[in-house]
């Protein structure tokens, strides 16, 4: 068994509502693998189910072989599943630099009495998680404005924060929700070589939600589609490309009589 | 760089020797009237900063500060009362006897006091905790009752409604204000630290925060402990002060004269709770005046009304929230970079011209 991860036919259920309905998904080493669906087909719950905000009413997921069912979105993070947010997410009291080394408390050694105390051992991985974050944050070219508050920065940027962040939890599946959402053609594409940079990089796998087709079709290696909860297929751009059903959930069926 | 943390560090050591040198003098100089307002502002420094930590760092409504001053001022009294007064003043029902004979040092005590309020703390925030904004607020306030109402009713513990009196009276500026700075510092450097930086993630977006790995539940718990902590020390050295205990001294209404300061200072600044913890004390007695009879030029007579204090406080609060909600301060600190500058680029025009 050697996929990052794999959702064993799982399904949610809101009150009756079906979300999602017997998703398999099988996410291996190093891919960046895509989501795809209309409007209200379940691609965030299943975000959500895979991070442990909502626990599947049906089927187990296994992370690096690890039954990660159930388990809080803290543990998740830790045990490197990292996140970002369809509607940016960024902690607006700080600066740039204080929203990526918040993600390095989860990788503390020390405690919060050596922290008051100023013991050595914190010290040093203070300065030590600064170096690292700002190394990380120099290599997606945000280091210029990391004192500047996360919220002053422009769009694209904040976008970019956000994954920055997530990657600063050192994770090794990544998950993107709607990274392009409100990006011109042009951020699109820098978007697209920012994500297989930092795949390359970071040694990292990724799975992303996306409506921008020509994200999705330019770097995906595989593509899941989801419609109403079901997942209607799954292959390579051009099969989804050219799969009827697809077309179909995308545009309506084709009216027989015409 | 290194050069201006060097100047930074020479300057926090001269305001503490400043400050020390105030209280040294002080002690010996001010009249025990004033040096009673003084430690009375630096119990009400210590309450305003920890309430701050819940309320304005990590974002917890939390309103049951009072509650865990109630517990630190009776384990503060309990462990420092000598066995005679004990004997004499719980005549209703006798103490229970593990207790009777118990007379620990001041120091010890508020250490304690701190202790087991934090643990009570601990033990509220559990159930508590798994709420958050009005019902949070609701929910302290509740417990803040029961632990009160608790008090009243363990008579052979606590003496009941009667209260306690004869506790050992502390009069030295070094104790409340050694306090309330090592209180100011331990804060700032909890604030400062990777911990800090998660409460305040935690205040700014749960969902965010709970995604980066920050387990929100024990955070959430932490800081309000460390609250509940700082808050039974300053419950204990409001005992020493006034050296007598009741449970109606701890109502509700006084966790809102620490809101009240916590508001005004501004929520996530710990420079703005000091700064209108002593302002507020200081105040309380000034006002004083208005609640005396005043003859407007023999126009006009008020006569005296009590209270009429706390109505230019609500005034002055309700001002605030209509047009400065961030309070004195916002959540900014103060900062020697920023008189450092000011000193720089005032010294550079003086060169220029």
């Amino acid at each position: 068994m050697n996929e990052v991860l794999t959702t064993d036919h799982i399904s949610m259920e809101f009150g009756g509502l079906r979300a999602v309905s017997d998703l398999h998904l099988q996410v291996y080493p190093q891919e960046i693998i895509g989501l795809i669906g209309p409007n209200g087909a379940g691609k965030t719950t299943v975000f959500n189910m895979i991070t442990g905000v909502y626990k599947p009413v049906e089927g187990q997921i296994y992370f690096d072989s690890n039954n990660i069912t159930g388990l809080s979105p803290d543990k998740i993070t830790k045990l490197g599943i990292a996140r970002t947010f369809q509607n940016i997410r960024l902690f607006n009291s700080m600066t740039v630099l204080e929203n990526v080394m918040i993600s390095k408390h989860l990788r503390r050694k020390s405690n919060l009495l050596e922290a008051v105390l100023s013991m050595p051992k914190y010290n040093r991985e203070r300065t030590m998680h600064y170096k690292e974050c700002m190394e990380l944050l120099e290599k997606v070219e945000l280091a210029d404005v990391a004192d500047e508050m996360a919220t002053s920065l422009p769009y694209g940027k904040q976008r970019r924060l956000e994954i920055v962040r997530a990657l600063a939890t050192e994770p090794k599946l990544l998950l993107l929700d709607e990274p392009a959402a409100g990006m011109n053609p042009n951020e699109s594409n820098e978007l697209m070589e920012f994500i297989s940079k930092i795949r390359n990089e970071f040694d990292l796998t990724v799975l992303m939600i996306e409506h921008h087709m020509e994200v999705v079709m330019g770097i995906c290696q595989r593509i899941y589609v989801l419609d109403y909860g079901v997942n209607l297929a799954v292959g390579s751009p051009s099969e989804i490309q050219n799969n009827e059903k697809v077309i179909e959930a995308y545009l309506g069926a084709v009216d027989t009589d015409a | 760089m290194d050069d201006k943390k060097q100047i930074k560090f020479i300057l926090n050591i001269a305001v503490l020797a400043l400050i020390c040198v105030f209280l040294w003098w002080g002690n010996d100089n001010l009249s025990s009237f004033y040096i009673r307002i003084l430690n009375l502002s630096a119990i009400f420094v210590i309450l305003g900063i920890s309430m701050n930590l819940v309320l304005g760092f990590t974002g917890m409504f939390s309103l049951g500060h009072s509650g865990f001053m109630c517990i630190g001022a009776y384990v503060a009294s309990i462990l420092t009362m000598s066995p005679a007064s004990k004997e004499i003043i719980y005549f209703m029902e006798p103490i229970t006897p593990i207790l009777a004979q118990i007379q620990w040092p001041i120091f010890p005590a508020i250490i304690m006091a701190g202790v087991v309020a934090a643990l009570f703390g601990f033990l509220v925030g559990i159930p508590a905790l798994r709420l958050r904004d009005d019902y949070l607020a609701i929910a302290t306030l509740g417990f803040a009752e029961i632990i009160r109402i608790i008090v009243t009713n363990t008579i052979t513990i606590t003496n009941g409604a009667l209260g306690l009196k004869n506790i050992p009276s502390v009069k030295s500026m070094w104790v409340y204000w050694g306090i309330a700075i090592i209180t100011i510092i331990i804060l700032k450097k909890i604030v400062n630290s990777s911990w800090g930086y998660s409460f305040k993630a935690i205040r700014d977006n749960e969902i965010a925060a709970e995604a980066m790995g920050i387990n929100l539940f024990s955070h959430k718990l932490l800081s309000f402990s460390i609250g509940a902590f700082f808050a039974g020390i300053a419950g204990a050295l409001m005992a020493f002060l006034i050296t007598s205990v009741d449970p109606t001294m701890f109502r509700f209404t006084f966790t809102f004269q620490i809101l009240l300061i916590v508001v005004l200072g501004g929520m996530g600044s710990l420079t703005g709770s000091v700064i209108s913890a002593v302002a507020i004390t200081i105040l309380m007695e000034v006002l004083r005046v208005v609640e005396e009879p005043i003859n407007f030029f023999g126009l006009l007579q008020i006569p005296g009304l009590p209270g009429m204090r706390m109505v230019i406080f609500a005034l002055g609060l309700l001002l605030v929230i209509l047009y400065y909600r961030q309070g004195l301060m916002g959540t900014r600190e103060f900062n020697w970079d920023y008189i450092l500058n000011k000193i720089d680029s005032f010294r550079k025009r003086g060169a220029s011209m």
